[in-house]
């Protein structure tokens, strides 16, 4: 245990805080208790009456098929991109490693596309792919596929999911590359005189030296692609074609916003909110006690 | 088991060249070690033997191969890491394994040979620990033992001892010389500790900057320093210089204006040549009835137990020494005694390029 520290009644210290403490009430309490609130009530569209109903917003969600479809779609989105950044940030980053001359410039661009801001990052996708005029798409039609991701649901997950895998491949491949600099070299060359080849220094020594990188990671990317993939879905797709790629995010703009069912809405980024703390407290139990060697 | 052949090796990073030439010839089951000072190029030496940095000149064989061109895996070495390079997320019966499950042995026999290589190093019962969990000295075994398991037919050594504490690293020091000598594979130990080069080698290399300052057994070089470098290197505390002038009757130096000393030898060759004599402290005696003795000033006196450590000066400080009695001497701070140092056990060297001068 460490010895607290006495300090004399003072304001300074309150001082300190009270910018952080501000923002937080600002944005994060007052918001969420807001959003509290809301989920209890009905409201008509053009917002004439509105009624306490308890927590009748949230039994109807949960009954809802359409919703649950929603979690899985979410579910499988925010895995494949997870799973689609992580996995080329590794290898971008294992190579990178590996480079010697022109290391900085290499690293650099690889950063750049994490300064890309989402809806950026969409609209450059969409226009690559666009079925009428995207660069990509003209190829993928010389090529005989019938590409168009505005009627065909699958290709516009695809297109989202790789769209969202790229813009968050960046921050990956940062974390990685500190995660491989940081294992002593000697490792690596005791290894390499232990008989390893390359590919297998890197998943019996490299990889699982990386796992509390790679945990940190995978939580980040979960949350990223639950929450900030919105701006990419927003300019790509926007949720369409017939809701093939409405994650929950977007289903709580959908519907309050556009659907005006505010409520239900609310229930929506409640539930939305409570996951995100879940993995809050997931990441912080495990990657302080678990995940060490 | 194996012999090592260095042909002519050389070293360059772009454009600076870092070992400049080096040719030697280790025999089958011989334990040598290459000693310097920090950045003289001995780590390099041994990486390029491991094949852990390319040879950018001359040629390296093992076994009567040439590993030039092989991969570290492929030059059947085991090499004891510094800073013991254990692999942190591993047991340390998986550390000890790795190497074999690599070359597919099956997995009794490697069972048998970690435990076999666990008992003789004394860490059967941390088998199941990871690193982490283990002393310096236990982590010094492990690394030990991940070498001995695989039974290459070379030992590499790159300063194992110098994470370890001054007492432990005594008693590591007496067991790899033990291990070395009965599983007889061929060594090549890498540390600037002088102390354990003269302990462990059967064979040393003085490296310096690169250059091999001497080859020989450890006596031969404390005996018979053929640079300035070794002598002043090998031996401790080191040998005492007094930069002079070879007097012009070839025999004899002038230790100041007013004592000089007669040479074993006579050096014809060199005479009115600027020279350095060099003097190690325990060749000096207590010479009180002998009329060419010098009379040594004490000036601080360290009792080190088993001997006596004086410093002192000759002449009025004009030549700094450190003279070493066995024992402990009675010899008081400020007393001025007379010492004599047997001619034969003086080596003269070259003042410009530090070479030992051998007599006519």
């Amino acid at each position: 245990m460490l010895k607290r520290v006495h300090f004399g009644p003072s304001l300074l210290p309150f001082l300190l805080v009270a910018p952080q403490i501000a923002i937080t009430i600002v944005f994060f309490i007052w918001p969420a208790s807001q959003a509290l609130y809301q989920s209890l009530l009905v409201e008509d569209a053009f917002g004439l009456k509105t009624e306490f109903v308890w927590f009748q917003n949230y039994s109807e969600l949960f009954d809802d098929e359409l919703y649950f479809d929603t979690v899985y779609r979410t579910a499988f989105f925010s895995s494949m991109v997870a799973f689609l950044s992580m996995s080329s940030a590794l290898l971008l980053a294992g190579m990178a490693d590996r480079v010697i001359k022109g290391a900085k410039v290499y690293r650099t661009f690889l950063i750049w596309p994490y300064a890309v801001a989402p809806v950026v990052a969409g609209a450059l996708w969409m226009f690559m792919f666009d079925p009428t005029l995207g660069i990509v798409a003209y190829f993928l039609h010389a090529m005989g596929s019938n590409w168009n991701f505005r009627v065909n649901g699958d290709e516009a997950m695809a297109l989202v999911i790789f769209a969202a895998a790229w813009k968050q491949i960046s921050y990956n491949f940062l974390f990685f590359l500190a995660g491989m600099q940081a294992i002593p070299k000697s490792l690596i060359e005791a290894a390499a005189i232990d008989g390893a080849g390359p590919g297998r220094r890197f998943w019996t020594i490299i990889f699982p030296l990386l796992s509390p990188t790679t945990f940190f990671l995978l939580v980040m990317n979960i949350v990223y692609a639950f929450f900030d993939t919105f701006g990419i879905i927003h300019a790509v797709t926007k949720g369409g074609p017939a809701k093939a790629t409405e994650i929950l995010v977007y289903k709580v703009y959908n519907d309050g916003f556009i659907g005006l069912d505010l409520g239900g809405s609310a229930a929506q980024s409640v539930v939305l909110m409570t996951i995100v703390i879940v993995l809050t407290v997931i990441q912080f139990r495990y990657i302080e006690n678990k995940v060490k060697y | 088991m194996a012999e090592i052949l260095l042909a002519d090796v050389y070293k360059s990073y772009g454009k600076t060249e870092v070992i400049h030439g080096v040719d030697w010839h280790i025999e089958d089951s011989e334990f040598v070690v290459i000693v310097g000072p920090s950045g003289c190029g001995k780590s390099t030496l041994l990486r390029m033997i491991a094949g852990l940095e390319t040879i950018t000149n001359g040629e390296i064989s093992i076994g009567g191969r040439v590993v030039n061109d092989l991969e570290p895996a492929q030059r059947d070495i085991a090499m004891v890491f510094q800073n013991y390079a254990l692999y942190p997320h591993m047991s340390v019966y998986n550390n000890m394994a790795y190497g074999l499950k690599i070359k597919g042995v099956p997995k009794a026999e490697i069972d048998q040979r970690v435990r076999e290589a666990a008992d003789r190093l004394e860490i059967g019962e941390y088998l199941g620990r990871s690193p982490r969990q283990l002393s310096g000295g236990q982590r010094q075994r492990v690394a030990m033992g991940r070498a001995i398991v695989r039974k290459p037919s070379v030992f590499l050594f790159d300063e194992p001892l110098s994470n370890l504490d001054a007492k432990l690293r005594v008693q590591m020091r007496l067991e790899i010389k033990k291990l070395q000598e009965r599983l007889g594979i061929t060594s090549v130990y890498v540390t600037h500790d002088q102390v354990e080069a003269m302990t462990l080698g059967h064979r040393l290399m003085i490296l310096n900057d690169g250059y091999v300052e001497q080859l020989g057994t450890p006596i031969e070089i404390y005996e018979n320093p053929l640079t300035k470098f070794v002598a002043g290197f090998i031996g401790s505390p080191s040998m005492n210089f007094i930069e002079t002038r070879l007097e012009e009757d070839a025999t004899t130096v002038k230790f100041s204006h007013k004592t000089s000393f007669r040479l074993a030898g006579s050096y014809p060759q060199f005479k009115g040549r600027n020279v350095s004599i060099g003097i190690r402290p325990e060749h000096f005696f207590f010479a009180p009835d002998n009329p060419e003795a010098i009379p040594f000033r004490a000036e601080v006196v360290e009792h080190l137990g088993a001997d006596t450590l004086l410093h002192g000066t000759v002449d009025e400080g004009e030549s700094e020494l450190i003279v070493r009695f066995n024992g402990i001497s009675t010899v008081t701070q400020g007393e001025t005694v007379p010492v004599y140092i047997d001619p034969a056990n003086i080596h003269i060297f070259d003042a410009q390029n530090g070479k030992r001068l051998e007599v006519e």
